[in-house]
């Protein structure tokens, strides 16, 4: 049994939102710098320019990268050989994006759906925890941006529609985005599960590593077959035509009912950003 | 061929019209911004016959809800954001003089067609790049709306601000025909 005193994890969830803001992954760069050599469009050139350029601004002036520093999403692995002393775990991560938000001078955007009211502090983070073998504690912090959640999508599929109807609904959902959710995206799907868990799988799926191909070879040769569908649509970086309008496209997959074949599209803009930590 | 051109509002009709889709344009002087719920707080006061907190004709109005300044500086990360949520709103303020609005993504039928009518422009800026169109923006004051936090109306001083012409005032739309080139058969 390992103590974890819940102070920490609140002192975690602060430093690493406001990392997550600042500092943009070494598997972003590397996957905007690789884009800016593939693109063929001139100006779809000099967005990846001016995006590479704003991850070096944005790190050296301690500035977000975006000016949507997003609602928290949270995920955490909880070892079951561990005992938070000192406080709940949900109120300690909620604190720590409380004080990632105001001391780190990110933008609060959550409000009450209806008034529109700022809650003020950019709380309630959306927290997924899963109970795992052994005492580690690892806590990610996914800051997601609103513009391309809004361009996201649930589908319930005839089992008949099967591989060509989830590709069909991919490609559907990048080409009506179109320039909106600041491409160039990553695009993640969730394939089966039930309603709830499908988008979950697709949330999930956006904080594997760009570029890092899927464990299983099998989805792995699916994710590159999305990859070449949705950049034949031409969108490109920012909409305004081009070669790479997704840097990757990240897939997990669950068994499902055997009356259903759910398929989540989560995108995501190319301000990815996740930032991990040990407690 | 696609031209950079330097504007400063306040704009007239002359000065949109020369732009069309493509063209480069360098925004200096001063700009308001404005998002959803200042842009339902402006349609409410011109239903009430009230007047608005700033000047409309010849303007531009920059769709962003910035990032809290630091401590000494003018503001925080303040890239544009997706411009389609405005559209309702769009039309009534163009009717008024707006000749122009930045931001990023896809506008209405309906708002294009206003803009031809009322001879404004659509101007994209780089979607996720705060930090650096933060640099271009040298004086910011919240003139309306502070109980909305980011989504307040600020009156900002920028100097060469990066954009792009996405609609004209011909109806064109940079997204179709930029798109149109890269499209591979088989997806579009």
């Amino acid at each position: 049994m390992r103590e974890i005193e819940v102070s920490q994890i609140t002192r975690a969830v602060k430093d690493a939102a406001i990392a997550a803001n600042y500092e943009a992954g070494e598997d972003l760069l590397a996957a905007l710098r690789r884009g800016m050599e593939e693109e063929e469009s001139p100006a779809g050139k000099e967005i990846f320019r001016q995006l590479l350029e704003n991850a070096q601004i944005a790190a050296t002036e301690r500035i977000p990268m975006c000016q949507d520093c997003g609602l928290a999403v949270v995920f955490v692995e909880l070892g079951q050989e561990v005992h938070l002393a000192g406080g709940s775990l949900e109120e300690a991560i909620q604190e720590g994006v409380r004080q990632g938000y105001v001391e780190g001078f990110l933008r609060k955007s959550l409000c009450h759906p209806l008034t529109r009211a700022n809650t003020g502090d950019n709380t309630p983070a959306i927290i997924h925890t899963e109970i795992v073998p052994g005492d580690r504690l690892n806590i990610m912090v996914v800051p997601k941006g609103g513009g391309s959640e809004n361009m996201s999508r649930l589908y319930m599929l005839k089992p008949a529609e099967g591989w060509a109807g989830i590709k069909e609904r991919v490609v559907e959902t990048v080409r009506d985005a179109g320039p909106n959710p600041c491409p160039p995206i990553i695009v993640g799907v969730g394939i089966g599960g039930n309603f709830e868990r499908a988008a979950y799988l697709a949330k999930k799926s956006l904080v594997r590593e760009i570029g890092h191909p899927n464990p299983d070879p099998e989805l792995a040769k699916l994710e590159r077959e999305l990859l070449v569908a949705v950049n034949d649509l031409g969108i490109g970086p920012q909409g305004l035509g081009g070669r790479v309008t997704a840097l990757a496209v990240h897939l997990l997959m669950e068994p499902c009912h055997i009356a259903s074949l759910p398929v989540a599209v989560n995108i995501q803009c190319h301000s990815t950003r996740h930032k991990e930590v040990a407690v | 061929m696609s031209k950079t051109i330097r504007l400063t509002p306040p704009l007239g009709d002359e000065d949109v019209r020369q732009l069309e889709i493509g063209d480069r344009v360098l925004v200096s002087g001063v700009i308001y911004t404005a998002r959803d719920a200042a842009h339902k707080r402006l349609i409410d006061l011109i239903n009430a016959g009230k007047p608005l907190p700033m000047e409309i004709k010849g303007q531009i109005l920059y769709y962003v809800g910035p990032s809290p300044a630091r401590p000494g500086r003018v503001i925080g990360a303040a890239g544009p954001t997706t411009a389609y949520r405005m559209d309702s709103y769009a039309p009534t303020l163009i009717k008024l003089g707006l000749k122009a609005m930045i931001g990023k993504g896809k506008r209405s039928p309906e708002v294009i067609a206003a803009m031809r009518e009322h001879q404004a422009v659509y101007l994209g800026a780089t979607g996720g790049a705060g930090a650096l169109i933060s640099q271009c923006i040298k004086a910011a004051e919240v003139v309306a709306f502070p109980e909305l936090g980011p989504e307040a109306v600020h009156r900002l001083v920028v100097e060469d601000l990066p954009t792009i012409v996405i609609n004209d005032c011909q109806g064109r739309d940079l997204y179709d025909v930029g798109v149109a080139k890269y499209r591979r058969e088989g997806n579009g």
